[in-house]
């Protein structure tokens, strides 16, 4: 008891407070910045911290990638530019929830359902780091690569229109993913000699092109179905809410626990951790045939899972030194420089430190709420804005952005590409949401095969002599061969516009 | 006529004065910026933010760290090479600069460079899982060398990478085949390690550093460092020499550099600059925190560790047929 208030005593100090203020606004920046992700926020926060005390340090952290991962529901929602990537898996039914007039209720599931995941994450850091950490850990090549094979099946569902036109669109993106030095032989594929392509198409510029300037252009050629804004102002974001808590009270809990669990998975985040609580949410919904087109129940899930994963990224890094997603990674860093080396010890030896750090996550995520909404307040006035104005200035928005991640022309280059193309095949009926899927997890599936076979000399069998590993194997083999035959049956036609 | 002459030799030689006295004196006049090959979050980006922000303090402009990766280093290590040389773009090069060109990825090698100052060296380790029947490197030297190969498996970086040269070099100057034990590819040592916990491999032959988190959990156990001293951080760990007697060192090294032709006057500030942050208490500090070996060498020794670096790698790449040329 002593323990936790002392640590209340130091995440509540005047200090850690202001600190908390000022990197809350830094994140919500960040967040809703096109291109600018809740990692970038973390590493552009280490030279300051270097300066703080342990708790303040991690609570500017904390509170940061909270507030960006949030954030990042705002660009997307307004104007089909996810501001980071774990809002890409529902940036379509968010965008065109806005399109239907309902932005207030787009956004404030953004906002509400954030806050809740992010609170369940950090209730299970609170409770039971030490063991699903050794959970995690067990986890080897075979059992990820199952794991990453059936976040592939997600494509069935989160594409939206045809399903021979999404295993097109998916194909296409595990095409892409395998452009660049190859993650296992160190060979470089599909490059032409150039630099630039050895490091592959990076995700982001990819993400921007395919979402957001492909709705440019669709707007600039004046198609009928691009996107006319019919809103002018946002209500009460937080009217409807508690009826959307009562309709959807599984898919929360799910959402906010998948979220968490993906999280806690090495090498997999709240990008990830999106795209399959959106592909669950759909799968077991009693209205699938609504998602894709301006459905709210998948933002309710996703986004309680992305930043469930935030709080679940912990726990494998502060009890092992091994990060959780590429956040973590660096708070690694910043726990070694401030002398809480990670391990189980960090738990007997400075408890109130972990304690005060776990509290602001509760801090943080509560203060999400008037903060988000004053973040709304101030981003809506984009709906104000005249197409003729607005339109140029997502073009800009996504030059910068595919440009910030890696600073280089080259990033411009494949968002307008992949803009382009995306451009031609939402046109022609195919989704892009599959696409972008595999340049996600096309890396992950390769990566865990290959060094898979290479540990098992081989032996396909392999795959399932490890239990967990078996288990996982039959359960996406069922997966499959139950998509396979929904496919082959004759179902009734629905009509669903798929640009 | 006469004074036209006059009037146009005075102003040729005040616009020759105004340029020179820009290019000598205002270095640094803008921000600078920093392009670090490796992703955030990693030991070559910690370093070199902590290297940026004393800079900041001592050289009164902003010092930006960009990360440009991507092509096991290729990217970002080109990225330095071919910026404009007027001490505005520096970059962090490391130990792969000697590596990737053997590996037939680039032409880039280390005359690319002005070489400023060297302020790292990670030794590579021995580690095994803390349940693993072995207790000193020479128990698992025996072990690899009685049972058939392909038995244990190693990791902790990509294929033909530090880490991959730390083992394969080990095995041959213990007189085995250098692929007696296959290396199984990971995007990193956190990987790495997190695959020999899983049971995926048997040995990981990062920096031991890189490990302390695990082996401070009792997840893993160091049996050696292929280095000449021991680490002082891990004072318990003997040298690679002391436990087996096989005479074999490597290490991950790191280091400043702009691009070729860097201006005279930009590297005589830079130097003893960063010679100042080497040796300052917050820089030891954060090294001696997350377990960095330090080490200093300026320009003209900088270029000839890297050249000795480089000829040395290409040797143990081609021994292992990991070498193009």
């Amino acid at each position: 008891m002593d323990t936790i208030l002392t640590a209340l005593s130091y995440a509540l100090a005047p200090s850690t407070l202001v600190v908390v203020f000022f990197a809350s606004l830094f994140g919500l920046f960040v967040g809703a910045m096109p291109g600018l992700t809740a990692t970038l926020a973390t590493a552009l926060l280490v030279p300051v911290t270097f300066f703080m005390e342990p708790v303040p340090a991690l609570a500017a952290i904390v509170s940061a990638t909270a507030m960006a991962i949030f954030a990042g529901d705002l660009p997307g929602a307004l104007l089909r530019i996810p501001g980071t990537p774990a809002s890409a898996a529902y940036v379509d039914d968010a965008y065109r929830l806005t399109l239907k007039g309902q932005a207030e209720l787009a956004l404030g599931a953004g906002l509400v359902f954030s806050v809740i995941g992010g609170l369940v994450g950090a209730l299970v850091l609170v409770i039971a780091a030490p063991l699903l950490a050794e959970i995690a850990l067990s986890f080897s090549s075979f059992e990820y690569f199952w794991l990453s094979l059936l976040g592939l099946s997600c494509a069935v569902f989160v594409a939206t229109g045809k399903p021979v036109k999404g295993a097109v669109s998916l194909l296409l993106g595990l095409f892409i993913s395998t452009i660049g030095i190859d993650v296992a032989a160190g060979y470089p594929r599909f490059t032409f000699g150039i630099t630039e392509l050895m490091g592959g198409v990076s995700f982001i510029p990819a993400m921007i092109g395919m979402f957001a300037l492909s709705e440019v252009l669709r707007w600039a050629v004046g198609h009928r179905r691009a996107g006319v804004l019919v809103q002018q102002r946002i209500g009460n974001i937080f009217r409807g809410q508690l009826g959307l808590l009562r309709r959807y009270p599984l898919g929360l809990i799910r959402g906010s626990l998948l979220g968490t669990a993906i999280g806690i998975l090495p090498g997999a985040g709240a990008d990830v951790a999106a795209w399959v609580s959106y592909a669950v949410s759909k799968r077991f919904s009693r209205e699938p045939e609504k998602f894709g087109t301006g459905h709210v129940e998948g933002i309710v899930e996703a986004g309680a899972a992305n930043n469930g994963a935030l709080g679940g990224a912990w726990v494998p890094a502060l009890v092992f030194g091994i990060p959780g997603d590429s956040v973590t990674a660096i708070v690694i860093g910043v726990l070694y420089m401030k002398g809480m080396d990670p391990g189980p010890t960090v738990m007997l030896e400075r408890p109130e430190l972990l304690y005060a750090v776990f509290s602001t996550f509760f801090l943080a995520n509560l203060l999400m709420l008037p903060f988000g909404w004053l973040a709304i307040k101030c981003f809506r006035r984009v709906l104000h804005v005249p197409r003729e104005v607005l339109m140029p200035a997502i073009l800009l928005l996504c030059m910068v952005g595919a440009f910030a991640i890696n600073n280089t022309v080259f990033g411009v280059g494949i968002m307008l590409v992949l803009g382009v193309l995306a451009f031609f095949m939402e046109e022609s009926g195919f989704p892009v949401a599959p696409a972008i899927l595999g340049i996600v997890l096309g890396p992950l599936v390769e990566e865990n095969f290959i060094t898979s076979m290479i540990k098992a000399e081989g032996h396909v069998l392999a795959f399932f002599e490890r239990p967990i590993a078996a288990g996982l194997g039959i359960l996406t083999i069922l997966v499959w061969a139950m998509t396979v035959r929904r496919a082959l049956r004759p179902e009734p036609q629905i009509a669903v516009s798929a640009g | 006529m006469r004074r036209r002459q006059l009037l146009a030799a005075a102003s040729a030689s005040a616009i020759v004065a105004l340029t020179a006295t820009k290019a000598h004196a205002a270095w640094p006049e803008r921000p600078i910026t920093i392009i670090v090959p490796w992703g955030a979050g990693g030991g070559t980006d910690a370093t070199a933010r902590i290297l940026a922000s004393l800079m900041e303090r001592e050289l009164g402009v902003p010092v930006n760290v960009v990360n440009r990766t991507g092509g096991s280093g290729v990217v970002g290590h080109s990225a330095i090479a071919t910026a404009t040389p007027d001490g505005y773009t520096l970059g962090i090069v490391t130990v792969e600069i000697g590596m990737m060109h053997w590996a037939g990825l680039t032409d880039l090698d280390w005359r690319a460079y002005t070489p400023l100052a060297l302020y790292n060296e990670d030794p590579a380790g021995v580690q095994v899982r803390a349940d693993a029947p072995w207790n000193t490197a020479k128990e698992l030297l025996d072990a690899i060398r009685s049972n058939p190969p392909g038995t244990f498996k190693a990791s902790g970086t990509g294929q033909g990478g530090i880490w991959h040269l730390a083992l394969a070099g080990m095995l041959a100057a213990a007189g085995m085949e250098p692929d007696r034990v296959p290396w199984v590819p990971s995007q990193g040592a956190a990987p790495g390690l997190q695959d020999l916990v899983a049971g995926g491999v048997d040995i990981v032959t990062c920096s031991v550093p890189e490990a302390k988190g695990l082996i401070d959990a009792g997840k893993v156990k160091s049996l050696a460092v292929m280095a000449s001293e021991r680490n002082p951080v891990f004072p318990n760990v003997p040298t690679l020499e002391e436990a087996t007697g096989v005479k074999w060192t490597l290490g991950a090294w790191r280091g400043v550099a702009g691009p070729k032709g860097l201006p005279q006057e930009v590297v005589d500030r830079l130097v003893p600059l960063l010679k100042k942050i080497h040796d300052s208490q917050e820089f030891r500090d954060f090294m001696a925190q997350r377990g960095f070996g330090v080490i200093w060498k300026g320009p003209a020794e900088f270029a000839e560790f890297m050249a000795q670096r480089d000829a040395s790698l290409g040797e143990v790449m081609k021994k292992l047929g990991l070498a193009k040329a």
